[in-house]
């Protein structure tokens, strides 16, 4: 036992979970933490607002698969984290937030930046904590990065006062965590599991929905096995977008309403259907036609309890950790009798890949095939972070999967502005893959400032901006729901380029399809950060 | 909509109602009644819930109130298994002709008068709901002036004990 600072405290225990980087941005209230964090040498990755924190700590989460930690102070600070927080919750990827808070003594009178930070995110935390006794840190930090990394991962807040960051704490680490209300249910049931087999031996036409939950639980290669014993296709949603490799022969791709018609079109066909780690919510859901579920069977397997029958009923609920379920069928499954259903998707099979070679009738850039020829020059590790809006379902349905946890945007929230910080988390955490940003100019305008964090820095990242002059998803529900030419326009938008250049980034603006490859090489060959900035007409639609 | 009483052990610490009242209300969940104390361990609080809505309302509610950290076990107690009771204070209008009416009827139902004044009295009562709602029918020919009620608090019959050993994790 050693006496120690709390604030060296945190910042040991954050050593001792093997944290090694720590995205942030200071203020007064976690200065202590700041100046352990300096001592200790723990890299800290100044970005340029607190949100950025929280979107760059879930992109590192999302490729390295451990816990994302970011930090920030009181009051304002914290709030801009919320926006990062929420989009990690609603993900789930696994967070440790810090934010400083003002002194014991002072919480509860309005002071100077103080905000009742737990409150406010207590509906978007996995769990959350104000540490009143110093004592408690090690304790509380090692069941924070717990709660966060297991069960169904998520973002966990640890509000500490400044008081209690300076108070003097015998410092010990704990080794384990007993928390007697949360045992996330990890092997699945046995008698369920024997269930399912028997469901899916019975059905004629069965087909998996892998979730996000698919990548969170690393069973990637788990559900190829199991795919590639039984035949059964798979089709994904947006945030299990990488569970399977692309050109796997039974990988029907994306769902939902910007799906491809044939992922949904087997859902329809479908006389089982197997849901794994996916909440099935509305817009995954949305493209399939189903009139009725009377004669379909649906097995639903989820780290989650609370997911099972929330959206849809379920006859064969399986909860616990999808890798070990799915080697356990796996293991299990006899042979299935489903010859017609193979050879059916086969021909949805190839239907779809003819789908993916049409190119747009455009005068300017086609970002689909854009999208198609990036995902060809990069190599088989490379990550691609979509930001929201079209440029995101191009590219959701454009780059192909290959390595795991390659695709990563922001599914559930849908918060634009994702993709840059997203990014640069992504680098930090695999620094030799390539990465790439695909981005539209509203949401670049809404986390340009990152830029600052990317260059200074010298963060390796193609930044793929479709320039549309528009919000343009925006534009196309207006045009469809109200029949009028949009109001909200981005006419005057700054010169991309020039702005990149302002911050030592180096850029080139396509203007048409035979711009492309050159562009893409170059930036390819750069290696450092760099601006490919893609003319897309103002009508482009999203399908 | 179905009544159901559910009796959930929580963590005793700051932020435990917030989060467990928060939920009912987020998730647009019915709540009849939410009352809650120490057990025989101060490191445990009980809460009893009546809430209303069928048995798939029912189930999200159990399940997402399992999800929060603090909660420690969730059981749904039947009433044929269990004693429920809920405390009311009811103040009464009363003057000089009415006084001793009321009074008999307090007698019957077993109840207390803990207060007198010129013009009411002040009953003390305990309870299931439906003592409690039939007392106030009766009250109301006088007029009441006032009612306080703890809301339902509850503990299953015999042997059985609800230990906060672990968490179920029923699907
Ligand atoms: C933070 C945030 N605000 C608003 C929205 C609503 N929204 C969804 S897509 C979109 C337009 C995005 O425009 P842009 O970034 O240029 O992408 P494009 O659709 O043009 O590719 C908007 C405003 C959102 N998703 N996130
Ligand atoms: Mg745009």
């Amino acid at each position: 036992m050693n006496a120690l600072k709390a604030a060296e405290a945190i910042v040991r225990c954050l050593l001792a979970e093997n944290v090694d980087t720590v995205f942030g941005y200071p203020g007064s209230y976690i200065l202590s933490v700041y100046e352990a964090l300096r001592v200790l040498k723990l890299r800290h990755v100044l970005v340029r607002q607190e949100q950025a924190a929280a979107h760059s700590a879930s992109g590192y989460a999302r490729v390295s698969g451990k816990v994302g930690v970011c930090i920030a102070t009181s009051g304002p600070g914290a709030t801009n984290l919320i926006t990062g927080i929420a989009t990690a919750y609603m993900d789930s990827i696994p967070l440790v937030v810090i934010t400083g808070q003002v002194n014991s003594s002072l919480i509860g009178r309005d002071v100077f930046q103080e905000v009742d930070i737990t409150g406010a995110t207590e509906s978007f935390t996995k769990h959350s904590y104000l540490v009143k006794d110093a004592t408690q840190l090690p304790r509380i930090m090692k069941e924070a990065f717990h709660i966060a990394s297991t069960g169904r991962p998520g973002p966990v807040l640890i509000d500490i006062p400044g008081d209690v960051q300076e108070a003097e704490i015998e410092f010990k680490y704990p080794q384990d965590v007993d928390i007697r209300g949360y045992k996330p249910s990890i092997k699945g049931h046995m008698g369920q599991i024997k269930r399912a087999v028997k469901a899916i031996e019975d059905s004629r036409q069965p087909i998996l929905i892998a979730g996000g939950g698919v990548i969170s639980a690393n069973a990637q290669q788990e559900l190829i096995r199991f795919i590639e014993k039984t035949r059964i296709p798979v089709v994904h949603t947006l945030m299990g977008k990488g569970a399977v490799p692309t050109e796997n022969p039974y990988n029907l791709g994306m769902i939902g309403t910007h799906g491809f018609k044939q992922a949904n079109e087997a859902m329809n066909k479908a006389d089982l259907l197997i849901f794994i780690g996916a909440r099935i919510a509305d817009r995954a859901w949305g493209g399939v036609s189903k009139k009725s579920l009377d004669d379909v069977k649906i097995i639903h397997i989820d780290i989650d309890p609370a997911e099972i029958g929330k959206n849809l009923g379920t006859h064969i609920p399986l909860v616990g950790d999808a890798k070990l379920i799915l080697s356990e069928m796996t293991q299990r499954i006899n042979d299935l009798n489903i010859e017609d259903w193979v050879s059916e998707v086969q021909e949805l099979k190839k239907s779809l890949n003819e789908s993916k070679t049409k190119v747009r009738k455009t005068k300017a850039v086609d970002p689909e095939y854009t999208i198609r020829l990036l995902s060809q020059k990069l190599n088989d590790e490379a990550v691609l972070v979509a930001d929201v809006g079209q440029n995101q379902l191009w590219a959701a349905r454009n780059f192909e999967d290959r390595a795991g946890r390659n695709f990563l945007t922001s599914g559930g929230l849908g918060t634009m502005g994702y993709a840059l910080p997203a990014a640069s988390g992504a680098k930090f955490a695999a620094p030799h893959r390539q990465v790439a940003a695909v981005v539209g100019d509203g949401g670049f305008q809404m986390s340009m400032y990152e830029l600052g964090t990317i260059s200074s820095n010298n963060l390796g990242i193609i930044i793929l901006l479709f320039n549309n002059s528009r919000l343009g998803m925006v534009r196309e529900l207006q045009q469809r729901r109200y029949g009028i030419i949009s109001n909200v326009m981005l006419d005057k938008n700054p010169d991309f380029i020039k702005l990149c250049e302002a911050y030592g980034i180096p850029g080139i603006r396509v203007s048409n399809n035979s711009e492309i490859e050159a562009a893409l090489d170059k930036a390819i060959e750069s290696k450092g950060p760099f601006l490919i900035e893609c003319k897309v007409d103002s009508d482009e639609s999203t399908l | 909509m179905h009544r159901h009483v559910l009796s959930v052990l929580v963590e005793n610490q700051s932020g435990v109602l917030s989060r467990v009242s928060g939920l009912f209300s987020r998730r647009g969940y019915n709540i009849d009644s939410l009352s809650v104390g120490e057990t025989e361990d101060p490191k445990v609080s009980r809460m009893t819930i009546v809430v209303r809505g069928d048995d798939q309302i029912l189930e999200q509610i159990k399940k997402q109130l399992n999800k929060l950290i603090d909660v420690i076990k969730i059981v749904e107690l039947d009433p044929e298994q269990s004693v429920f009771r809920e405390l009311a204070l009811i103040k009464v209008k009363t003057d000089l002709s009415t006084r001793a009416s009321v009074i008999e009827i307090v007698s019957i139902f077993r109840a207390n008068i803990v207060d007198v004044s010129n013009d009411s009295l002040t009953v003390e009562m305990t309870g299931d709901e439906q003592k409690i709602e039939a007392f106030i029918n009766l009250m109301n020919a006088y007029g009441i002036a006032e009612i306080v009620r703890t809301g339902l608090t509850a503990i299953e019959r015999g042997n059985k004990v609800l230990n906060n050993t672990n968490k179920d994790e029923e699907v």
